[in-house]
């Protein structure tokens, strides 16, 4: 079978040439390279929550990428590009494997996955897949960076530990050490907990309070009569707690036994991106994006739009719209990003995920951008985030 | 000790005695816009101090003089509008349709048309200022924000900082030409004075490209390193070449250092800490002194050029960003 992306190239000759060397006059644009970008999500089930305030949007990650198709484009158009985003959405109870599948067969791929992390392992393993270059857009398993890792499977969302190690730095930075932990039930909830711990210990700072939450309680009417008592204790400076659908940890605020902050799943969060973010020319990125879905950027459009813009900076550096070129370009030092995070983003050659810095934010304002001043690290302080190099059990990309 | 302090005390006899005579030749005006103020501070450069301050349209960011310095151009983003004000009385005579959110600008030495940059609708607005009519708008990249026209005016650029480019047009066709590929989030873009180089800054990148104007191809990138401050936070922006071909100061953002180039050697030579955030710059008309507006700490500081010092730091108002020196000749009465 006729590679489609060998042919592409063997018929526009020019650009390349021009491109070559990073200057492109303006006639060039009329013969166009086409790169295709397959985005595929699966619809998700939410949990039933407490507060009826909690709205998750329809198409969250979905219009993330369409941006960062339009900005490709908007580039693209100087350099004779033009990228596609082919869609594939299934509901929440189909299977998505078989139409995946069908799209990855016979060609190699440029995929942008916005599924869980099961889905996204089952996509990876298939043959059909082995050539293709995957971003995981959505989900923040650390397992995926590590033991689980992916040699074709590259990560734009945080993993939670990166998420973690955020806030244990800003908690440590504020000499906050000891630590109330309460974590929820669900198994993100729990997950997100032993990275906490992890966190904690890295940091050096202690968990003297660590207990489950309550399932059976309707806090909208309880919690300043429930949360007082579920967290007396004799001595903690900060209450974390593990809530990644927003069940019940809005009601621990202004709840505790001791008038302490709450951070984690609320209060302060760590977040790869908030609509509170607005420094490093982020308003222009927020306000393109509110004109495009009329609704604010979430964590998983940033992660998706990232996943989008990567293979835009790749392609347009080296003109090739080969996944295995692409991934080469992308791990490679010369790859940088404008993430509008305050630094160049790259990829970790030895997992595959985005480096980026982690904004602890509330509701209306970001408290502080990690990694937090003063931790250091040999290679790049954004290294002191997640897993290094070190520590890492992933052995695909070796 | 005492021979000393008659050195010293000679010194600044021997100093003071040009700088009087020369009291009224070299007070120039320094307009400052401060984005989150709404106002425009104006130094005068021989007390260093803030003789005024002007209330102007929503975040003030790009300010530039007409060149006969008789009105100065004010980007009001927020207000998205240019407003042309007198600098005689500090009243706005006009407002100039600019297209939407305008962030930087540059007039064409013609007098006539003003480049603008509307950063949120990737478009560059050209501007006839004497019909107040919208010549041209081009379609440029994502986020549009450096402006330059080169002194021949035969090409305005503008840098599109998600693009990565800086593109050519050319200002009789009002059309893009070529488009130059640089490092991560271009800002700033300066000609040299002869309009043989380009140079572009990219914040991200933390590099300043230099670009042959024939070629239109990068002819050689500038790295900056500060000891003890971390890679990341050295993020090029603002630009000043001086005249005499020498040097360029390249102001470094939230490393809070303005670097010193050796335009022959293409070496850094110094870093100059100043305050905080330092977004531009601009020179006087003798060239010794540079004044930095510095948004996070809000303020600016001057530098002395032959020092290579910074010698005052002046408040100024919330989130100063712009800068443009009106010289003394020209300062009203």
């Amino acid at each position: 079978m006729v590679n489609a992306k060998i042919l592409i190239n063997w018929i526009y000759p020019v650009p390349i040439l021009f491109l070559s060397s990073m200057f492109i006059g303006a006639a060039q644009a009329a013969d166009e390279l086409d790169v295709n970008v397959l985005y595929v999500e699966q619809r998700i089930e939410r949990p039933p929550v407490l507060s009826n305030l909690v709205v998750w949007p329809e198409d969250d990650g979905e219009r993330g990428a369409e941006l960062g198709v339009n900005d490709n484009n908007a580039s693209g158009r100087f350099l004779g590009q033009k990228y596609n985003l082919e869609k594939l959405i299934v509901a929440i109870d189909e299977n998505p494997l078989i139409p995946v599948r069908k799209a990855l067969a016979g060609q190699s791929r440029m995929v942008v996955l916005n599924v869980d992390a099961k889905t996204l392992l089952a996509i990876a393993d298939m043959p059909e897949a082995a050539d293709d270059l995957l971003f995981n857009a959505r989900s923040t398993d650390t397992n995926l960076r590590d033991d689980l890792c992916r040699s074709n499977v590259l990560h734009t969302a945080p993993s939670r530990v990166m998420l973690t190690d955020a806030l244990m730095q800003f908690l440590n930075k504020r000499k906050w050490r000891n630590l109330f932990l309460i974590k929820g039930n669900r198994p993100g909830d729990i997950a997100l907990a032993e990275s906490m711990q992890r966190s904690a210990k890295k940091f050096q700072l202690k968990i003297v309070q660590e207990k489950s939450w309550i399932t059976d309680a309707d806090m909208r009417r309880n919690a300043a009569q429930e949360v007082p008592v579920f967290t007396q204790a004799r001595k903690y400076d900060v209450v974390v707690v593990t809530d990644e659908s927003r069940d019940f940890s809005q009601y621990i605020l202004y709840n505790t036994w001791l008038p302490r902050p709450v951070v984690g799943s609320s209060g302060m969060r760590p977040v790869a991106w908030s609509p509170v973010i607005e420094q490093w020319g982020a308003a222009q990125l927020q306000s393109r994006f509110e004109k495009l879905s009329d609704r604010s950027m979430t964590e998983v459009d940033y992660a998706n739009w990232a996943a989008v813009r990567s293979i835009g900076e790749a392609v347009t550096r080296i003109n090739s719209v080969q996944a295995a070129e692409v991934r080469q370009y992308i791990l490679s030092d010369e790859f940088e990003l404008a993430g509008f995070k305050g630094a160049a983003l790259n990829f970790r050659a030895w997992n595959g995920q985005l480096r980026q810095t982690v904004q602890l934010v509330h509701a209306n304002a970001v408290v502080a951008n990690a990694p937090i001043e003063g931790f250091l690290h040999a290679r790049t302080e954004l290294d002191t985030l997640g897993l290094d190099e070190p520590e890492s059990r992933c052995d695909a990309f070796r | 000790m005492n021979s000393s302090l008659a050195k010293i005390v000679g010194f600044t006899a021997a100093a003071v005695l040009p700088l009087s005579m020369s009291n009224l030749a070299f007070a120039h005006w320094a307009y400052v816009s401060n984005e989150k103020d709404d106002t425009v501070s104006v130094i005068d450069t021989e007390t260093d101090e803030v003789i005024k301050t002007i209330d102007v349209g929503e975040r003030p960011r790009g300010v530039t003089l007409s060149r006969d310095f008789q009105t100065l151009y004010i980007c009001a983003s927020d207000s998205d509008t240019v407003q042309v004000m007198s600098v005689v009385d500090d009243k706005i005579l006009h407002e100039l349709p600019s297209g939407e959110d305008p962030e930087q600008f540059a007039l064409h030495p013609d007098n006539k048309h003003l480049y603008i940059a509307n950063e949120d609708d990737a478009i560059a607005t050209v501007v006839d200022v004497e019909t107040r009519t919208v010549v041209a708008q081009i379609d440029v990249g994502v986020e549009p924000e450096g402006m330059a026209v080169s002194h021949d005016g035969k090409f305005a650029i503008v840098t599109s900082e998600t693009s990565n480019m800086a593109h050519w047009i050319d200002t009789e066709a009002q059309s893009i030409v070529a488009n130059t590929l640089v490092d991560q989030r271009p800002r700033d873009a300066e000609f040299t004075l002869d309009d043989k180089e380009l140079w572009v800054s990219s914040e991200i990148g933390g590099t300043v490209s230099i670009i042959d104007s024939e070629s239109k191809e990068i002819t050689h990138t500038l790295n900056f390193a500060i000891p003890g401050i971390s890679s990341d936070r050295i993020q090029p922006v603002g630009m000043e070449l001086t005249k005499d071909g020498k040097w360029a100061f390249i102001a470094l953002g939230p490393s809070n250092h303005v670097a010193v180039v050796n335009r022959d050697t293409l070496e850094v030579t110094d870093y100059i800490l100043v305050g905080r955030r330092v977004w531009h710059m601009a020179l006087t008309p003798e060239q010794d002194k540079l004044y930095t507006t510095n948004g996070v700490s809000g303020d600016v500081t001057v530098v002395d050029v032959a020092s290579r010092k910074a010698i005052k730091t002046i408040k100024v108002g919330r989130f100063p960003w712009g800068v443009t020196i009106l010289p003394s000749e020209h300062v009203p009465n």
